[in-house]
């Protein structure tokens, strides 16, 4: 009874010798939320890429509501009916929204004309599909989560009847990608087609009916999601079984290795984004400082690790005190002991041109051991690159290719292995798994453990709860640049945490 | 590597597709002008490369090229894009003026360093100023560098007609210097494994220019210090992570270009005119950028640009001078052609290239 809003048969696509996608079939009925899921690298985007006109299939052929559309641009896609949401927004950041919306539909001489025409088919698509927005609001001042409904509302005053949403909760906090959801489940309702592409088995379980699995481009599974489950699916993905806990003895903790007291941070705009935190990291434990997105916590982390001073307050770590007229830089920092996995890698992390041999001296390059008098010993870095590449599994391990090359989880392998091995008194690691697919989570997650059961402080930030819960030993809630609250992972209640996490303070009975 | 080497290929074939098509179109040019467009290629390579003299004084502009090349060069691989390496050169070369003026008895083993020293310090100081501004406050370097080859160029006249002209003389410039402390001239050297040549301004400075070009390509790509510039001008976000001062690396790049360009002064002053001469630096610190940029910042591509460009001076001057209706400006459309293909429009053809390559080596 259900018609077919969209069937790929047998779609391949080649890079050169690089298979992207082989021999791909997929079926998506019209009025559902059908969830694409695969590592990254498995050939969801090149996929969605066809569909969307971006790139043409060697072979295969695509049906749009039971026509069979040949699609050789966007233009085409649109044409048929098709709306894409891309992971990185496409709009105008100076514009206004109803600009934004109006850009390349603008019809006639005037272009008041069309504004006139848009702001009310605009406004009726608001109403329809709750997606409330001010149409006048200028884009840059938007946060996020509107960017991204404002994307939506572009296709669909394009007319989309199929809507592909690529990653679209990669730059969510978790109340925006709830409220994505709810939206998504409006525009079902309402008889839409919605394509949404993830690796987080979480929000395919959460939202979707159908779910595709991709491994290595091709597609493995196709499964109703009420008849699957996070573990089947994750590994479909991976294509083995996969440890969705993590395993762990208790923690040992030591002496304090780093301790920071009334620290304060202003940031270059005069807004206070750190306020009055203090608390310590003891050698042999992890503490996870949880908390949604932009309270505080990227900035907290940079000033620890030297990258921004800070106002007010002081960091001792291993014996060495910092304070706001006792400073220390990045590197001073990395000579008292520790090691840093930066949130950003391919902003922070990682010169991405550079190849990973120069990559994995980052920060270390001053060391005696990489340099003679005056030149580097490069084959000295060449050969030290290779072992760790191989024992952080990085692939392909190949110390020349360029760090942009790499996959996103193994580009974030090499950032690990470059301060893992050094054998550092204290890690702090920001958004370890963030882009990271399945397989590598599980490494990078057994990895700091190791370095905790070695002794080591470890200092976890991250947006995902799951990652907090599973790895630390201690969890930090922050909000507004302030603890709000600490738990000790053993009895921790997701609960109590989200309620901190929105800034309401436990009552002291 | 694989991926290099495909990366080196296309960079190549474009560059080459870019100056056959500037030349393609100078030679439309000519042959509008009702002039025949082989004989001017044959007389512009001829006068480049046909005798010893022409050959001369194409490897004496090559020199010049090759020092205000690397001087952008360097900036370029630290992020800033210096236009300041005409004032650099004229200031560097008034340092290599003074020492050659002060220690004109001294043997030319011991004036020579110090005049690279000199000409380093002087020219680095006139890197360095705009790079402090760049670096503390935020200066914009291509604003602040032209300013400072103004300043230069009033410096320059104001020392020259009131302090370093000898009285009774006419022109703004210094008196010669003693013998000693010249650069010996290629025809002096070839002279001493009794090989005769024609005497031409190109001297001993061209086996400095490329020894420079060997340094600098170990410096950017070998050194710690070279590995923290290209970090701050790739990444600066990366560079504060990894604890490298992005404004001590800005301010020590421009060093570097200023010294890099101060050496102008040497081929020009110690190793031909003798002597300070007004605006002897003129041009060829802006041909340097052209240069770099052809050359994509590697001293090998910088060399061989740098040769390009001496070709176009002085094949150039030898074929406004033999041909009628070609006169000096046309030679200049001709520079412009270059720099407009080969650096501007770099990339007009490259898709289509890159598509060649890949069908011609698929992986």
């Amino acid at each position: 009874m259900s018609t077919v809003a969209i069937e790929l048969t047998d779609i391949n696509k080649y890079f050169g010798n690089v298979c992207a996608n082989k021999d791909v079939s997929l079926k998506v009925e019209s009025g559902t939320i059908h969830g694409i899921i695969g590592e990254n690298g498995a050939g969801k985007s090149t996929l969605m890429s066809i569909l969307y006109g971006f790139y043409q299939a060697d072979s295969g052929a695509i049906a749009v509501q039971e026509k069979s559309t040949e699609i050789r641009s966007a233009h085409d896609a649109i044409a048929a009916g098709i709306g894409m949401v891309h992971q990185h927004f496409m709009l105008v950041d100076t514009f206004t929204v109803l600009e934004n919306v109006v850009l390349g539909t603008e019809t006639g001489f005037s272009l008041q004309e069309s504004m006139q025409k848009t702001e009310r088919e605009l406004q009726r698509l608001e109403k329809d599909y709750h997606l409330e927005v001010d149409i006048n609001a200028v884009i840059n001042t938007l946060p996020v989560g509107l960017q991204q409904r404002v994307e939506i509302l572009k296709a669909l005053y394009r007319g989309a009847d199929i809507l592909i949403l690529d990653e679209p909760t990669g730059v969510l906090t978790p109340q925006e990608a709830d409220h994505l959801f709810r939206i998504l489940n409006e525009l079902r309702e309402q008889g839409k087609t919605v394509i949404l592409i993830t690796h987080k088995l979480r929000e395919i379980m959460a939202i979707t009916d159908n779910v595709s699995v991709m491994r290595q481009g091709e597609m493995v599974a196709h499964r109703k999601t009420s008849e699957t489950d996070r573990e089947e699916l994750a590994e479909l993905m991976v294509g083995r079984k996969v440890l969705m806990q993590v395993d762990k003895a208790p923690a040992k903790p030591g002496s304090p290795m780093l301790t920071v007291k009334h620290l304060d941070y202003i940031d270059d705009f005069g807004v206070r984004r750190v306020k009055d935190v203090s608390f310590e990291v003891h050698c042999g434990e992890i503490v996870g400082i949880a908390g949604v997105s932009g309270n505080g916590q990227s900035e907290l982390m940079e000033v620890i690790t030297g990258i921004k001073p800070f106002q007010k307050g002081q960091i001792q770590i291993s014996g060495q005190t910092i304070t706001s007229t006792v400073r220390a830089d990045a590197a001073t920092m990395r000579r008292f002991g520790m090691a840093h996995v930066p949130e950003d890698r391919q902003r922070r992390g990682l010169v991405t041109s550079f190849s990973a041999n120069e990559n994995i001296i980052l920060g270390y390059h001053k060391n005696p051991s990489y340099n003679n008098f005056i030149e580097m010993d490069r084959d000295f870095i060449i050969q030290s690159c290779k072992k760790q590449m191989e024992h952080f599994d990085v692939r392909p391990d190949n110390p020349h290719l360029r760090a942009s090359l790499f996959s996103g989880g193994n580009q974030q392998k090499l950032v690990v292995a470059r301060e893992f091995e050094r054998d550092p008194a204290l890690l702090v690691v920001g958004q370890p798994t963030r882009g990271v697919d399945i397989g590598a989570i599980e490494f990078i997650h057994r990895q700091i453990i190791a370095m905790r059961d070695a002794g080591k402080a470890v200092l976890l930030v991250s947006v995902e709860l799951d990652e907090i819960l599973s790895l630390s030993d201690r969890i930090l809630v922050m909000f507004d640049g302030q603890i709000m609250g600490e738990i000790l992972a053993k009895d921790a209640d997701e609960r109590e945490i989200g309620l901190l996490m929105a800034g309401v303070r436990k009552e002291a009975a | 590597m694989n991926e290099r080497r495909t990366e080196t290929l296309v960079v190549t074939l474009v560059t080459v597709t870019n100056l056959l098509i500037a030349f393609f179109i100078s030679g439309v040019v000519i042959w509008a002008l009702g002039e025949d467009p082989w004989f001017a290629l044959k007389t512009l390579l001829y006068g480049a490369f046909g005798y010893d003299e022409g050959l001369g004084y194409t490897l004496y502009y090559t020199t010049n090229f090759i020092f205000t090349g690397l001087a952008f060069a360097i900036g370029f691989h630290c992020g800033l894009f210096n236009i300041g390496a005409e004032g650099q050169a004229y200031i560097g070369g008034l340092g290599v003026g003074l020492i050659c003026l002060w220690l004109e008895d001294w043997s030319l083993w011991l004036v020579f360093p110090l005049a690279v020293l000199t000409s380093i310090i002087l020219g680095g100081i006139w890197g360095a100023i705009p790079g402090y501004f760049k670096a503390k406050r935020g200066s914009h370097e291509v604003v602040t560098t032209i300013m400072f080859n103004f300043i230069a160029s009033v410096i320059m006249v104001n020392i020259l007609s009131h302090v370093l002209r000898p009285p009774k003389e006419m022109s703004p410039e210094s008196r010669e210097f003693a013998e000693g402390v010249w650069i010996p001239q290629m025809h002096e050297i070839f002279d001493w494994f009794g090989i005769n040549i024609t005497q031409t301004p190109l001297n001993g400075t061209f086996f400095f220019a490329l020894i420079c070009l060997v340094l600098v390509w170990r410096f950017i790509w070998y050194t710690r210090w070279g590995y923290e510039i290209r970090t701050v001008g790739t990444n600066d976000t990366a560079a504060v992570y990894a604890g490298i001062s992005v404004s001590r690396n800005i301010i020590l790049a421009m060093v570097v270009c200023g010294g890099l360009a101060g050496f102008v002064g040497i081929n020009e002053i110690m190793g031909s005119s003798h002597r300070i001469m007004l605006n002897f630096q003129a041009g060829i610190g802006f041909t340097g950028i052209a240069v770099s940029l052809i050359g994509r910042n590697h001293p090998l591509g910088i060399l061989l640009a740098a040769l390009l460009f001496g070709i176009l001076y002085q094949g150039g001057a030898e074929l406004s001078f033999e041909v009628q209706a070609i006169d000096r400006h046309l030679v200049v459309l001709i520079q412009g052609l270059v720099i407009l293909f080969a650096g501007a429009l770099e990339n007009l053809f490259r898709p289509q290239i890159e598509y060649f390559v890949k069908q011609l080596a698929p992986q």
